[in-house]
């Protein structure tokens, strides 16, 4: 039964495909995003579909390198490559794009791409605890809304987005309420099967099926016995986006023993805590906080993110911390050295990992993983 | 009781066999197949022991061709083996740096040889073996020559961390007419600087052990110690520390099982 669900995860991808060729072809619309930032609310508000376009595929990587600086970030020159070969059928079907001005990297990226497609960016404030960095986030969620509103010719009503306020609140719940699961020791799934889920939410052209598919899961492992009975080291994942096709690091380390028992990524627990306040008069707004209180490391300076670390080390009984930055990440790769101190001094083992998306690394990362797992093997 | 640990590099083989109360050694060149050299260590060892292949009750093995060879009866990484290596023959060593042919690593020990963490060279050749052997060859020498040839009183630096860039710095300074014996001594220093950076950033404890091929040569533990500011101890056997943890490792299981 657990295969069942699994298996549905793992095709999403593809049958979504088809869904969305469907709804273009009834003239539905869609809109490509790329980062946690993007107030996927209000796509959903304007009636359009919101897909992912995380690049998590080296094959367009030579060909963005064309264009983009070779010593860049994996995920960008894979963003990028998709839309310039036009191999990706998401970016294909968007009728318009949604970039943030997170890194230096993207920001100067989505400018390139506009070439391409029409990108809307919104302007992200590099810190998150002033008024005048707030209001300028506002403006930007009010902005996108316009923008939404012209691009794909609907107005958006405050009624729309409280409704997709709603959904998206379910949708974060449920995904937590997944991940929240591997508390128990032995963890019920592997970080595959946790990534493998997670992941499929940017696809999903059907928020409810996936929330329905999310809460199935969820009962259903309450229900079962848990069969992975062996003692392993418990391990969190933090650091850049990981996704299907980039999951190497969280492959390689399962083969080796360990399980990955959470993921702080954007992928994983990042948003899981964030909820959409209700109660508030204006949408926007509450939305703006919302966004504003992700703790990537975009943000200068960025508590938040070790906090929520702390946290799940101690509520998912991690016994050791991978740290892992894409090459040419400076904030990640940065910000590492206060991860590290800050799990070092709770008495446990970080691995710091710089990569990329190829496997020409693949027997350097397994020692240092390996001799990470033997440092907290009893 | 008796076990046999090997540790198999990117240059050389070396095996520990460790029988009650005695123990011998073996080095050969890894050469294209890490299993062959792999199994002509264990022939050398029991050739030497003078004992039998089915006398040996566990053999470990660690390196980066241990997963090449299908005899081991458990395959453990060098970092733990080069801590346990190093404690078995100086307790108060707190800092080891090894390194070999393809890496570099910087490993901080407790009490009892327990890595607490550890550092890795990433994905270039700087300060590793072949770094130096790629300018041993650009020199005419043998990479074994090198410690000896080396002049600190004339030292000259060589800036690039790259393998090729270093290489063409060191033929256009040879062409201007530079001493080859301070061109040597910057090279170390290069190596040196690149590793004591790796190590600073970990922390350095004291007492500091350098292992690995390397070590054998001065011109570098005198490069390492001007960079971190210390002494630093090169055991006897500097490349067999890897051999003799694996070794060790086996027999502490063994005898847990006991
Ligand atoms: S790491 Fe930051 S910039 Fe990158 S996708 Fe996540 S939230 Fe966006
Ligand atoms: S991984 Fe880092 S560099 Fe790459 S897009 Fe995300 S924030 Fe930017």
């Amino acid at each position: 039964m657990l295969d069942e669900f699994m298996q549905g995860f793992a095709s999403a991808r593809e049958v979504n495909l088809l869904r969305i060729k469907e709804a273009k072809e009834n003239g539905r619309k869609v809109v490509g995003i790329y980062c946690t930032y993007c107030p996927q609310e209000l796509i959903l508000a304007a009636g359009a579909i919101p897909v992912g376009l995380c690049g998590m595929s080296e094959n367009p990587i030579a060909a963005a390198e064309e264009t983009l600086p070779r010593n860049l970030c994996p995920l960008i020159k894979s963003s990028y490559g998709f839309a310039a070969t036009d191999t990706c059928p998401f970016f294909h079907f968007s009728d318009l794009i949604v970039g943030e001005t997170t890194c230096d990297g993207k920001k100067k990226m989505f400018e390139i791409m506009q070439d391409l497609k029409p990108v809307h960016v919104m302007q992200l404030p590099h810190l998150n605890n002033t008024e005048a960095s707030f209001e300028l986030w506002v403006e930007e969620v009010r902005c996108l809304k316009k923008r939404l509103e012209k691009e794909l010719q609907v107005t958006i009503s405050d009624q729309d987005i409280w409704r997709a306020v709603e959904v998206i609140n379910q949708e974060k719940q449920a995904i937590k309420a997944m991940f929240d699961l591997n508390r128990a020791d032995p963890p019920p799934l592997s970080g595959m099967e946790m990534l493998t889920a997670a992941w499929s939410r940017s696809f999903s052209s059907d928020k409810g099926e996936l929330i329905d598919n999310l809460n199935g899961l969820v009962r259903e492992v309450a229900n079962q016995t848990n069969n992975r009975q062996v003692k392993a080291p418990r391990v969190l994942l933090t650091g850049c986006p990981v996704g299907l096709g980039t999951e190497k690091v969280i492959r390689l380390s399962e083969e080796l023993g360990a399980y990955i028992v959470a993921m702080e990524n954007c992928s994983g627990y990042k948003t899981l805590e964030l909820q959409t306040a209700t109660n508030g008069a204006d949408p926007i707004v509450a939305l703006a906080e919302k966004y504003m209180a992700i703790p990537c490391s975009c943000m200068s300076p960025n508590p938040y993110r070790l906090k929520l670390i702390d946290n799940m080390i101690d509520d998912f009984r991690v016994d050791a911390v991978i740290d892992l930055t894409w090459q040419a990440c400076h904030t990640y790769n940065i910000e590492a050295f206060e991860v590290g101190k800050l799990v070092k001094s709770k008495g446990l083992p970080y691995l710091h990992l710089e990569s990329d998306y190829s496997n020409s690394d693949l027997e350097s990362l397994k020692v240092r993983i390996e001799a990470m797992l033997e440092m907290v093997e009893k | 009781m008796i076990v046999i640990g090997i540790d198999i590099g990117s240059v050389a083989a070396k095996g520990y066999i460790i029988s009650s109360g005695n123990h011998h050694r073996a080095m050969i060149p890894t050469g294209w197949s890490p299993r062959e050299a792999g199994q002509a260590i264990i022939d050398q060892l029991l050739e030497a022991s003078g004992l039998e292949r089915n006398q040996v009750e566990q053999i470990y093995v660690t390196g980066y061709g241990r997963v090449a060879f299908e005899h081991a009866d458990k395959t453990v990484t060098e970092i733990k083996c080069h801590a346990r290596g190093v404690a078995e023959l100086y307790p108060e060593i707190r800092t080891i740096i090894d390194i070999g042919g393809q890496d570099s690593k910087v490993i901080s020990t407790g009490e009892k040889g327990q890595v607490l963490d550890f550092a890795m060279n990433d994905k270039c050749a700087a300060g590793t073996g072949r770094f130096l052997q790629v300018m041993a060859t650009a020199l005419g020498l043998d990479v074994s020559e090198l410690g000896d040839a080396e002049d600190p009183g004339q030292m000259q630096t060589i800036s690039s961390m790259c393998t090729v860039f270093a290489e063409s710095e060191i033929i256009g300074s040879l062409a201007r007419g530079n001493p080859k014996g301070g061109i040597i001594a910057g090279l170390h220093q290069s190596v040196g600087k690149r590793v004591a950076a790796m190590a600073r950033r970990m922390g350095i404890r004291e007492q500091v052990a350098f292992t690995g091929g390397v070590a054998i040569n001065p011109g570098v533990k005198r490069a390492l110690e001007e960079e971190i500011g210390t002494r630093i101890i090169v055991p006897e056997a500097c490349q067999y520390t890897g051999a003799l943890g694996a070794a060790l490792l086996a027999w502490e299981t063994l005898r847990r099982d006991l």
